[in-house]
Order: structure tokens, then C-alpha cells, then sequence
């Protein structure tokens, strides 16, 4: 028995939804008392491995395979479930990250173990495998229990203390069996945003509604943005009418995010809104109605306009920032 | 060319959720059911290539015969045919696996499904069918285009877009960026009401994953409010006080 981490890496770094992972591994490890092992793709620098060991990992099985530089789920699949019988693991656990989320279900399927998707918490394991989700985007909590004897998990970004344990783990290289039909994609071009944050990692979102009246004004909440560290978004309406684009849509029918802290200036708060960002540690909404939806759903207010509240939040987040 | 789009059907995203008394299900009192939205978009897409290519889109779903007026809109909007396999699914797995079980030996070149339905949020089945089936399967798709057998595709990768290339057959995941909704006209709704849907029984194979409870949120114990002329304190409580920047 052990539990499996699918620690994925880009361009060699291991992000914060990664090390989450690794710490949630260990966690769930201790309570079933066993320990993690790591699944590492491609070239990591050492002190990059050491993180693992850091948040969790005993092991690390290291797999060197350039046909992996073209993401193919089918032979990452096939990897983790190999390498879960090596390991003889009965958990599975993932980051919810695009890819993640695109993997789990295929080994679930090789496996036939049971996946839920974008788990909060540490699983109950006393009697079962008990574990919490959002359902309804955001608008309930669902608990579940995986009845298989192999379970996965992904675990929903930001929803996870890391805990650096001071550890180290030892670095095994492995050759998993794969062959050239498990490869059947190519990947032609990738693009990232560089050196901007990340909507679903970022800690502090600062968000934008119709009150804004127009994208010529959106100078505001980037900069605000920019001197937090934090991401931007938008409401629905907002991408529709194309003032932002749609990658930014916080909501049901956009991204989930659960900042530590989510600022929303000029959006009302329609049910669909609140749904993806309800799960946000501290909400601030800012809006001239006093009656929007939003104030009943955050933690702090601004009865106001947004064109004057907001210089005064950026010259005293200037301020702190200068100290 | 045949396509194949598997729908959901979820409660209307402006549904408010509550819960029966026992939390063991959803309370669907005044709630609206309509196309799960990214499988809306999902067939909005799939008739792009249909119109172009002149093929064959079948739709299949699994749900009970309360599903039937979301499968026929689906018809109004163009699709050829439906099935319905008829079961209330537990779990994704088997929607995956009924549905795998239900177009054997079918051959689709194309499948789609939304990213996720918005009641349960798993975005399982595009990859479950996409192993089941044994083809590839390419999940969060942005785009699409299709020269013979070859798709070219962009998806979203975690802080950005890639793009890939593919033989088909093939399964993918529809985000809301693959294309916009159509809405049904007078022609298509009165040529739906012709159309066949076909309703399997499933093969009853178990569930993996048993909904147990559900929970609401915790509400918010209530706003504090700072005045808009002195802002600034706001700020200062978020950091002092909140400590979250």
C-alpha cells in the first residue's frame, strides 16, 4: 500500500498546485499509514526534486522519455497506472490543473478506480473513502465515497495548505513500457502567459463588472493588480460584449477560483457570478448599489464608485507596499 | 463523416440549488432543466463541421424520459438522431460506460462533450470514453478544424494555449470558446418533432463513486462596511487585521 502523486512539471518547475498535491499525498499517507511516491516527467533541476521531498514525497520515480514533450494523455495514463502497480498504490492523487483533469478519468478508466474530481479536504478513511467537493459550481458541497479498491483524486488548486516537512526523498529513474502508438498527438505550438499570474493559482483576484463602464478603463484594476500580485478577472457580461476576453470569466459557465482574497468591483452578483468565486476566503465588494446581490455574499463593502474608490485603494496599497 | 455529441442535462444556470430535506438529493421544486451549456456550445460546433462536411450528428444521453425536451431542442438545432440510454446515472463512469456500450461498433470519427456539466463539475466523461473507446481523446478544447483525417486543435493548457495535431477518430471536451450556441428556428423545430429517438436500456455495469450527501454552503455571517471617502481603511484591514496582503 502507498499513496501515488503525479507530480507534474513546466519547463522543469514545479508549481504551488503541485506542491499542494505532494502535501495533500502526504497527509492522506500518514492517516493510512504509508508513505508517497512521486511521478516525475521530463528534466527537473535536483533542487527542484528536493521540493517533493520537502512537501511530502519519499520517493520520486523519474522518467527521462522525450516523446512526453507532446502531451499525450493516453501514455501518461498508462505511466501512472504502471507505475501505481510498482508502487503497489491504492490512492492516487492529482493537482485539478488542466492537464491533470484530462489524465485522471483515463487511468480511472484502466483501472476501473474510482476518480472525484476537485476534492477539498482530506478523506475521510475510517469506514470507506470519504471525500468533499463543490457541486453545482460552487452553489453546494457534495460527499462522496469511491467504492473501488484504487481511488484518484484531483485536488481543486488553492484549496490545500502547503507544509514543507524538511524531508528529502530518494530519486529512483524508471523506464515505464510504452510504445510509439500510446503517442498518437503532436504538439505544434505552445504559448504561455510569461510572467503573469495565473487566474486559478493567484492568491488575490481582482475582478471587474459592467460598472466599469468600459474596457478603456480597466487601467485601474490592472494596476491594482499588479502592485497585490494578483490576477485579473472579469463577469460574464463583461467577456460577452468583448471588453475583456473570455480566459478572464470568473462564474458557472467560466473558471472557479478560490483566491485568498477576491476583490469585485462593479459587478452586481448574479447567482451564476457568485457560484464560481463563493469559495474565496475574503470577499470585497465594491459597488454604487447598495442593494447589489454581492454585499450579502462578501465579507467587506464599498457603497461607492468605483472611479473613486479605487484611487484610494491603490495610493494606500502604494503605501504598504512602499514599507 | 458521423459525429457523435454527448448531452447532459443540468438545472439552468441562474437555478438557485437547494437541497431535500434528508440532503440526499437535489431539490428540483421551480427548478428549470436545460442542455448542460458547454454541450451547447459543444453542438454549436458540431454543426459547423455537419453543414461543411455533410455528415451524420447523432446525440446521446443518458437520463430518464424527462430528458426528452432537451433532446429535442438538440434536434431542432440540426442534429440527425438521438439515443437515449435509459438511466439515471451515479457516477461518471458510467455515463462513460453506458455510452461506450451503447454506440459499439458504431465508429464515430468525431465525439464531443462539454468540459464539464455544471451540476457536478467532474469533466470525466471526454477522457473515460476517450480510454473505453481506445481512440484519443483531447480535452478543453478552444478550437477545431478538420482537413481528412487530420484535426488540427488548440486547448487550454494551465496558463495558456497549445496547439496539437491528431489523426481521427477522436473525443474532445468543448470550452464555451469553441463556438457560440445556436438557437432553434421555426424549420428546425417543426422537423424535430420527426426525428428519431432511440432509447436503449443500459448494460448495468456498478458505479464507482456513490453520492453520499449533499451540503449548502455556509452563508456569510454578514458585510462589513468601510466608507467610500476613506477607502484606504479598507486596505489597511486586509492587511492588518485579515493579513491577506
Amino acid at each position: 500500500m502507498s499513496v501515488l502523486v503525479y507530480a507534474e512539471n513546466i519547463e522543469g518547475k514545479f508549481g504551488k498546485p503541485v506542491l499542494e498535491a505532494t502535501t495533500y499525498a502526504y497527509d492522506t499517507a500518514q492517516k493510512l499509514g504509508t508513505s508517497v511516491t512521486a511521478v516525475v516527467i521530463g528534466a527537473a533541476a535536483p533542487e527542484e526534486l528536493n521540493k517533493l521531498g520537502q512537501y511530502g514525497a519519499q520517493k520520486i520515480l523519474h522518467i527521462s522519455d522525450a516523446r512526453f514533450d507532446s502531451f499525450n494523455v493516453g501514455a501518461l495514463a498508462k505511466t501512472l497506472q504502471e507505475a501505481a502497480q510498482k508502487e503497489s498504490a491504492d490512492v492516487i492523487i492529482m493537482s485539478a490543473t488542466f492537464n491533470a483533469k484530462a489524465i485522471a478519468p483515463r487511468l480511472s478508466a484502466r483501472m476501473k478506480a474510482g476518480l472525484v474530481s476537485n476534492a477539498i479536504g482530506l478523506p475521510e478513511t475510517g469506514n470507506g473513502f470519504h471525500v468533499k467537493k463543490a457541486v453545482y459550481s460552487g452553489k453546494g458541497f457534495g460527499h462522496f465515497n469511491i467504492t473501488s479498491a484504487t481511488k484518484i483524486l484531483t485536488i481543486s488548486i488553492n484549496s490545500y495548505h502547503l507544509k514543507n516537512i524538511g524531508a528529502s526523498a530518494i530519486i529512483e529513474s524508471w523506464t515505464p513500457s510504452l510504445s510509439d502508438q500510446d503517442f498518437p498527438v503532436k504538439v505544434i505550438e505552445t504559448k504561455r502567459q510569461k510572467g503573469k499570474v495565473s487566474l486559478t493559482e493567484a492568491e488575490i483576484v481582482v475582478s471587474g463588472g459592467r460598472g466599469m463602464k468600459g474596457p478603456e478603463n480597466w487601467g485601474m484594476i490592472e494596476e491594482l493588480a499588479d502592485l497585490l500580485g494578483a490576477a485579473t478577472a472579469c463577469s460574464k457580461p463583461v467577456s460577452d460584449i468583448g471588453w475583456r476576453p473570455h480566459s478572464e470569466h470568473v462564474g458557472q459557465t467560466g473558471l472557479t477560483i478560490s483566491p485568498n482574497l477576491y476583490f469585485a468591483i462593479g459587478i452586481s452578483g448574479a447567482i451564476q457570478h457568485l457560484a464560481g468565486v463563493s469559495s474565496s476566503k475574503i470577499i470585497v465588494a465594491i459597488n454604487k448599489d447598495p442593494e447589489a446581490p454581492f454585499f450579502k455574499a462578501a465579507d467587506y463593502g464599498i457603497v461607492g464608485d468605483a472611479f473613486e474608490v479605487l484611487p484610494q485603494l491603490i495610493a494606500e496599497v502604494k503605501k504598504i507596499k512602499a514599507n | 463523416m458521423k459525429i457523435l455529441l454527448c448531452a447532459s442535462k443540468t438545472p439552468d444556470t441562474t437555478a438557485k440549488i437547494n437541497f431535500t430535506a434528508d440532503k440526499k438529493a437535489l431539490d428540483a421544486n421551480g427548478v428549470q432543466f436545460i442542455l448542460n451549456p458547454y454541450d451547447d456550445h459543444a453542438l454549436a460546433r458540431a454543426m459547423d463541421i455537419k453543414e461543411k462536411n455533410n455528415s451524420h450528428l447523432t446525440v446521446i444521453h443518458a437520463g430518464d424520459a424527462g430528458s426528452e425536451a432537451i433532446l429535442r431542442r438538440a434536434l431542432s438545432i440540426g442534429a440527425d438522431d438521438c439515443i437515449r440510454i435509459n438511466l439515471e446515472p451515479a457516477d461518471s463512469y458510467t455515463v462513460a460506460h453506458e455510452i461506450a456500450h451503447a454506440i459499439q461498433g458504431e465508429n464515430f470519427d468525431l465525439i464531443f462533450t462539454g468540459r464539464e456539466s455544471i451540476d457536478f463539475n467532474g469533466s470525466q466523461v471526454c477522457s473515460l470514453l476517450g480510454e473505453m473507446l481506445n481512440i484519443p481523446s483531447i480535452d478543453f478544447v478552444t478550437d477545431i478544424q478538420i482537413e481528412g483525417n487530420l484535426a488540427t486543435l488548440k486547448r487550454f493548457i494551465d496558463g495558456g494555449e497549445e496547439t496539437l495535431q491528431v489523426n481521427l477518430p477522436i473525443v474532445i471536451s468543448a470550452t464555451k470558446e469553441l463556438a457560440e450556441p445556436r438557437i432553434p428556428n421555426m424549420r428546425g423545430i417543426m422537423a424535430s418533432r420527426t426525428k428519431p429517438i432511440k432509447v436503449v436500456e443500459p448494460s448495468g455495469d456498478a458505479a464507482l463513486v456513490m453520492l453520499e450527501q449533499f451540503e449548502p454552503p455556509v452563508a456569510k455571517t454578514g458585510c462589513t462596511f468601510v466608507d467610500a471617502a476613506d477607502a484606504a481603511k479598507l486596505i489597511d484591514i486586509l492587511h492588518q487585521q485579515e493579513k491577506v496582503i
